[in-house]
């Protein structure tokens, strides 16, 4: 008898041990996840720079602000630093240490700045990824020279060059200010965001509005009937299609069929809401049916019409639920991406959008095209482009669970 | 009521044209196409169909700008000075037409107006059938759904046979650009894919199922309640993840991790590997089943619960022997829900999982999934009627019929086999 009762308890404690440890061993992997993402994505947030000075004694307003050679001006600024290399072919290797962009930046600086022109000035210019990550000491020098992306020459001149206490790492202003660019150190997530933001407000717009009305419709209106339980079947049915499958009605319907422009955010609003709809109507009707029906007959009792008790009683009673429900189908909207895919917002697209029919890709999309790339050094973009999606998600999450507290009235 | 006669009268000044508008922007992409088409010259249309597609979107595009029209090339001066009279006419004809309906339909509803009229109950039906419209558009995307998917892949078997998709073992489709080349026609054998995709399922569903169905458990019988308010939010923000993270996450680390581990104990492992990527579609699974049967678990009466605790059962096993058979049909139709979103999940194996069909058993190996495919054909430029195209959608009819039937048979089991307590 007492061997059974231990064998009983060894079990039950078994038991119990599983369910804890299987619990246990998902918040690891929310860990690893969230700490792997955070550890990638350090070297994303720096990035080294080198003041180079720029000669531009030699030049005055008459040449016209956009065809003085900046690009010359950069180089020979840079080759002053290295007397000794003459070789046309490291010369353009010594160049290539330095972004493309400085070109750029240097001219817009100009432009904005025309005092500058005849004078002797110290400009900030970017390194390209790969002399960034080798400052940054993710360049295995002990590797033999041709399975590194810099040879030895370049390490020499990277090294010399922080001798010379010119250069700094400073925050990298692109990853958050810029819209997607071929080059790494130029290339941000603001294009991608904006696009995300974009595209939700269409969702937004149009599930919103259909979905509560669809709800109080179903909810208070509706007689029960055939077509009436066919369209509650369809809506839990279409809750429950997997995401891509609106990609391809998209695809179909709105591009081919409509004949909408692709890349654009607002057919991207059009398929999410559609994906959004169910969500939206099946939250609105759980937290009407919340309502306590005393409400709605006092009201009725009153002399208010089957209109007025929905709008002026039932639906404000209802509202903190409906917005939570609301939040939680956007927030997974804003995270989807297999759907925008297929309706073409996956483009490369370096502007930053600003209307619904400005080619645009998404947040999640930007991560897809990022982790796709083979430069190392958007590894790290990549990560930080996740953080941020992950942080914007729990905020928005956070913002229902807080509405809902707030204002959720107990009946 | 002053309020409802003036909102009788706009509703009826507004709606109706209101539909109308939608009507036109509707057909104006056809309208268009078909108002350019007499205009292509005999050199386009020798060129071929790439050449009819491009001339036409530039005559769409550039319709109401002279200039461009002219400048292009593709259109005579006084073609183009026709083709710009004739959409702009198109264009007065439908705005005059909105105005005068809206203008009619609001002078008719004003002059019905009167002291007596009773003007709420007439605005309220009409509100009434405004959103029985919004309803419908539930149903409207269902349509949308299964006509688009049947449409495109109606034409997709007139140019590859039935049984060569559904029982072809073979799947590659590439069409070459040249019709002498090898392998030029392409196939179609969609088996290797479905085997991919269940693979990938069955790993995942070998994770989440355990670990989801002991979290449940856990959750809903052991923890106290302040363990329960700190260990709930950890899964809530494991489904909360978007599937992009997950993917990237997969491909990332615990690709080459799988990879390594692999070759440590000297086995070859495909850096693509199946088991990667379902191992995390299993960790993004854990929530539904586990958030799905902790529901069931919970509505199983407390009365049995403590009638087996009274009679001496341990905790573990009131779950096994009482709990859990009584919430099964819950807890199947849970599984088979998640078993549906690990088919219709796209991102993760995208990222994570390889491109060439292998017809596999073996979670070592690289395999492609349906999504994968849809995706890979359908991201990027692509003609329309290529049988490489068409080929997505008729892979989106069977994931969207095979989810479909997963979900109806989750609903029944539910409704057939649900015990009730009263």
């Amino acid at each position: 008898m007492n061997k059974n009762f231990s064998k009983r308890h060894k079990a039950e404690n078994r038991f119990k041990a599983y369910g804890f440890f299987s619990l246990i061993l998902a918040a690891t992997m929310l860990a690893i996840i969230v700490g792997s993402m955070i550890y990638r994505s350090i070297p994303a947030y720096t990035n080294y720079t080198i003041d180079l000075e720029i000669n531009m004694t030699e030049i005055s307003l008459e040449d016209g602000i956009d065809d003085i050679n900046y690009r010359g001006i950069i180089r020979s600024s840079l080759f002053s630093f290295f007397p000794e290399v003459q070789s046309r072919s490291d010369k353009r290797k010594l160049f290539k240490l330095i972004s493309s962009s400085a070109t750029y930046t240097l001219r817009d600086f100009v432009r904005e700045n025309p005092s500058y022109i005849g004078k002797k000035f110290y400009f900030n210019v970017l390194f390209t990824d790969d002399s960034d990550l080798f400052y940054k000491g993710y360049v295995d020098i002990s590797l033999p020279e041709d399975e590194r992306r810099l040879d030895n020459k370049e390490i020499t001149w990277l090294n010399q060059l922080d001798g010379t206490g010119l250069v700094k790492n400073k925050i990298s202003k692109n990853l958050f200010l810029n819209g997607d660019s071929r080059e790494p150190e130029v290339a941000g997530f603001w294009g991608a965001t904006i696009g995300s933001l974009i595209t939700i407000t269409v969702t937004l717009l149009l599930s919103f509005p259909i979905g509560v009305l669809t709800a109080i419709y179903l909810e208070n209106f509706a007689i029960k009937n055939r077509i009436t339980d066919f369209i509650e079947v369809n809506i839990n049915n279409l809750a429950a299609v997997p995401s891509i499958i609106f990609g391809l009605l998209g695809l179909a319907v709105f591009i081919n069929f409509f004949g909408m422009p692709r890349s654009v955010p607002l057919v991207g609003g059009l398929v999410l809401s559609l994906m959004t709809l169910p969500t939206i109507i099946i939250a609105t009707r759980t937290s009407l049916q919340s309502v306590p029906p005393s409400i709605r007959e006092a009201a009725l009792a009153m002399g208010a019409s089957e209109m007025q008790v929905v709008f002026q009683h039932l639906l404000p009673s209802a509202m903190p639920g409906i917005l939570t429900g609301t939040i939680i189908g956007l927030a997974r909207a804003f995270g989807e991406s297999a759907p925008l895919l297929l309706i073409g917002m996956v483009a490369f697209i370096v502007d930053i959008p600003a209307t619904f029919t400005d080619p645009a890709t998404a947040l999640p999309v930007q991560i897809y095209i990022w982790a796709d790339s083979p430069e190392r050094a958007f590894v790290a973009k990549t990560s930080a482009a996740t953080l941020i999606l992950i942080s914007l998600l729990v905020l928005i999450n956070l913002a229902a669970v807080l509405l809902r507290k707030r204002y959720e009235v107990k009946w | 009521m002053p309020f409802y006669h003036g909102l009788y009268v706009l509703l009826w000044a507004i709606l109706i044209p209101f539909f109308l508008i939608i009507l036109f922007l509707t057909f104006k992409a056809n309208y268009l196409n078909y108002l350019v088409t007499p205009y292509l010259s005999e050199e386009t249309i020798s060129l071929g169909s790439d050449e009819i597609i491009y001339v036409k979107s530039f005559l769409i595009n550039n319709i109401s700008n002279l200039n461009n029209l002219i400048n292009s090339g593709f259109i005579s001066e006084a073609d183009s000075n026709s083709l710009i009279e004739k959409y702009q006419n198109s264009r007065l004809i439908s705005f005059i037409s909105v105005i005068v309906l809206s203008i009619v339909l609001s002078f008719v509803s004003y002059r019905k107006l009167s002291v007596r009229f009773d003007a709420r109950r007439r605005v309220e039906s009409i509100l009434k059938f405004i959103f029985f419209i919004f309803s419908t558009l539930a149903v409207l995307t269902t349509i949308g759904i299964i006509f688009s998917l049947i449409f495109e892949t109606l034409r997709f078997f007139s140019q590859v046979g039935f049984f060569d998709f559904v029982f072809g073992t073979h799947w590659s489709p590439q069409t070459a650009i040249r019709e002498d080349q090898v392998g030029s026609s392409g196939s179609f054998g969609a088996i290797p894919l479905f085997t991919g995709t269940l693979l990938i399922t069955a790993v995942a569903m070998s994770i989440a199922a355990p670990l989801g169905l002991y979290s449940a458990i856990f959750l809903s019988q052991y923890a106290k309640p302040k363990t329960r308010d700190f260990l709930k939010p950890i899964l809530e923000i494991l489904a909360g993840i978007p599937t992009v993270v997950y993917g990237f996450f997969a491909a990332l680390t615990v690709g080459p991790f799988v990879r390594s581990c692999g070759e440590y104990i000297g086995l070859t492992v495909a850096s693509e590997s199946a088991l990667a990527a379902g191992l995390v579609m299993g960790i993004m699974i854990i929530p539904y089943v586990s958030s799905l049967s902790d529901d069931v678990m919970t509505a199983v009466p407390l009365s049995l619960r403590d009638g087996s605790l009274a009679l001496g059962a341990t905790q573990a096993e009131t779950v096994k022997k009482v709990i859990i058979p009584a919430a099964l049909p819950g807890i199947v139709s849970a599984l088979l829900l998640a078993i549906s979103r690990a088919i219709g999940e796209t991102m993760i194996v995208v990222m994570a999982a390889g491109l060439a069909a292998n017809l596999t058993a073996n979670p070592l190996s690289a395999v492609t999934t349906v999504t994968v495919q849809i995706v890979t054909l359908l991201v990027g430029d692509q003609e329309f009627d290529s049988a490489k195209t068409l080929a997505a959608f008729a892979l989106g009819l069977m994931l969207f019929v095979i989810t479909l039937a997963l979900n109806v048979f989750a609903m029944i089991i539910v409704r057939r086999y649900r015990e009730r307590y009263e």
